[in-house]
Parts: structure tokens; sequence; C-alpha cells
């Protein structure tokens, strides 16, 4: 318990960082890689989504009773996913295009009520907001990276400038679905061999 | 019994302040969304319609009430003259409502232009009513107050090969827009005159 708040920034980072060492809410990353641009607007939202939801989690952590705190979590998660949908809507209407219905679906992304079942619930505020931080930037981190990848190899281009000139031609497979699949498993494995020292 | 009030008391509280919180917040950000939702989704097919107009049509807007809805009408100004509207229509697709724009000139009740805006018709088949342009060209220059039929159900209109549904659907959507523009006439030729 004895954690600074640094360090619980920092795990979100690297020792627990989302999808690769905490496996959880692969169908955001799986789906929204195709691009660089996909995965840094569902990280941002997911951010924004996850340090609300710690905070008001923490704040309230004394009042929820706990028969009901799952309810009570899926309540104020899916506020704050609605908010971003439309604040998103209203200032960055062509990428909500994009993302579409994985935006709403962040309400059931596993991350978020992981982080309040295991962390806000039981911590106090600052501690969660960290936490929530650490745990958001990690993810979009990653997600920006498989996006990267992905566009880079299927597509030739990063933030949809051509990398390789025009003389590449595109390993479609990498935007596709299974691309995902292979792309995440290999960072998957790549992470394990750095930390497995 | 204690604990089941608290349950209940702190699951309405909660339920009720995000209720509010999300009503401010949609208070907030509908004419923005509106906005967006204009350029991103109906402004292309909207200049493409209004093609040549030396105007924002987006911009440019009214809105009549008809009944309990509110329809937006979009203002081409051509050689200086507001005499061009475009709005929208609806007619029943293969799978499902086919939303489209039609422009008239309210001159000479004319059809200038017509494109498919949200449909969710088979992709490659039904979406050509939307994607090629052969098909709405068909219909241009036909006057707006009188329905609109493709060939075999006595019609002027050729159906996309494959697609009669669709191509039905279609014609039934402009139809649509031309009752539209039949009843509310009046009020449009009023509310265009603040563009001139």
């Amino acid at each position: 318990m004895a954690k600074s708040i640094t360090q619980e920034f920092v795990k979100g980072l690297w020792d627990e960082i989302p999808p690769f060492r905490l496996v959880l809410g692969l169908c955001p990353v799986l789906a929204v890689t195709k691009s660089v641009e996909n995965g840094l607007g569902m990280g941002m939202a997911v951010i924004f989504v996850l340090v609300c939801s710690n905070i008001l989690v923490s704040l309230l952590r004394n009042i929820i009773p706990s028969k009901v705190r799952i309810a009570c979590f899926i309540v104020i998660i899916a506020t704050f996913v609605i908010v971003v949908e439309l604040l998103m809507q209203a200032y960055t209407y062509p990428l909500f295009l994009k993302l579409g219905i994985f935006i709403p679906l962040i309400v059931v992304n596993c991350i978020l009520l992981g982080r309040a079942e295991a962390f806000a619930y039981k911590n106090g505020v600052v501690a969660s907001i960290a936490d929530g931080f650490g745990i958001g930037i990690g993810f979009t981190l990653s997600l920006v990276s498989i996006g990267a990848l992905r566009e880079v190899f299927g597509n030739g281009t990063f933030f949809g400038m051509s990398v390789f000139g025009p003389s590449y031609q595109p390993f479609i497979f990498m935007v596709e679905a299974p691309g995902a699949f292979v792309c995440l498993g290999l960072m998957l494995s790549l992470m394990n061999l750095a930390g497995n020292k | 019994m204690r604990e089941i009030i608290k349950m209940i008391v702190v699951l309405t509280v909660l339920s009720s302040f995000s209720g509010g919180l999300l009503a401010a917040i949609r208070g907030g950000t509908k004419d923005k969304i509106e906005y967006q939702q204009l350029v991103f989704v109906k402004g292309p097919a909207i200049r493409n319609i209004l093609e040549g107009c030396s105007n924002d049509p987006i911009v440019d807007r009214f809105k009549i009430k008809d009944g309990d809805t509110e329809r937006s009408f979009f203002v081409g100004v051509f050689d200086g003259k507001a005499n061009t509207v475009a709005f929208e229509g609806i007619g029943k697709g293969f799978g499902g409502d086919i939303g489209l724009m039609v422009g008239v000139n309210i001159d000479d009740d004319k059809i200038i232009g017509m494109g498919v805006t949200t449909h969710s018709e088979t992709p490659g088949i039904g979406s050509k009513a939307q994607t090629d342009p052969k098909f709405p060209n068909q219909f241009k220059g036909l006057a707006a107050i009188e329905p609109c039929k493709v060939k075999p159900d006595g019609g002027n209109i050729d159906a996309i090969s494959g697609a009669t549904v669709t191509s039905r659907g279609v014609c039934g959507g402009v139809t649509n827009a031309a009752d539209i523009y039949k009843r509310l006439k009046p009020q449009i030729a009023e509310k265009i005159k603040a563009f001139n």
C-alpha cells in the first residue's frame, strides 16, 4: 500500500500496460487500430472516461454499497462515455464517423470496469487519478503502436502521409482483421521477451 | 432493510445526477452536432445538387414547421438570385429507409438535381443509386409537383438493373419530397426572399 503516486502512474506504462500486460479491452484494440489516427482518437476517449470514472468511483467509494457497486460503476462509466460521444460528434465529427460503434462500446470495455473495481474502489482520489492516467496513456501508446505498425505496412502511410513512396505495394493483410491478431500476438511476445530477461 | 434503502437511494441519486449531466451536455452540443452532420453527411450531396451556386448553402438555411416535424431547407443562389432550395425526402428501399436530397427551382418548379444521402441498400447493387451519377441525373428537369415513377410503373425513370426495389424507393423519396414541396411552397417562397 506504500506505493507512491508516481509508481501508480508509471506501472500503467510498462508493468501493467494494457492490452499487453493487462490483457483486457481487446475488442477496440483489434478493431480500431487500422490507422494511427484511429488508435490515438480511441486512446484519448478512453483516457478521459477512465480518469473521470476513477475520480468519481474513488470519491464515492464509501457511499456506494458493495452489493450494487457494479451497477453504480456502469452508470458512472456510461455517463462519461456518452459525454465523450457527444463531444466527439460536436468537435471531431470525421473521427466519430470512423470510430463509430466503438465509442459507445467503451462502456463494456473491461479496462474501465476493471480499474474501477480493482483500484479506484479501494484507493484515494489522487492515487486513482494517477492510475487512470497511467493505464489510459499506456492503452493509448499500445493502440498507437499497433495502429502505426498496421498502417505503415498495410497502407504504406503514417498519419495519412506516405512513408515508402508510391512504389510500395500495400500489405493489405495487416489492415484486415487477421492482421490485427497477428500484430497483437507478435507485440505480446516481444513484450514478454523483453520482460523475461 | 436499511441496506436495501441505502442501495435504492444511492442508485437513484447517481442515475438522476447522470441524467441531468447528460441532458445539460446534450443541450449544449445539439446545434454544433447538427451543423457537423450537415457538413459531413448531407454537405457533399447538397453541394453536388446546388453546383455552381455562389453562396454556402449549409450556412444559408431555414426551417419550416410541417406538422410535428421541422424541415430544413438549403438555399442556393444562382446569378445573384436566391431561387433554389434543396431539402430532404425519404423513400422505402430494399434495406430500409433511403434518405435523399432534392434541389428544386422555385421559379419553374423543376428539379435541378437529386442525391442519395443515407441508405442501407445492398453494396454494389442498390448502392449504385448513390454512387453511379447516371441514375440520379435522370431526375434533373422533372416537374417537382408530379409523382415520380420508374418505367415499369408507368413513369420515365430507368431503374438500376437488379435493383428495382431500390429504384422504386428512390422514386418514392422524390415523390415524398415533391409532396413536401407542394405543401410548403408558399412558406418556402416567403422565407427565401430573406436571402435575396
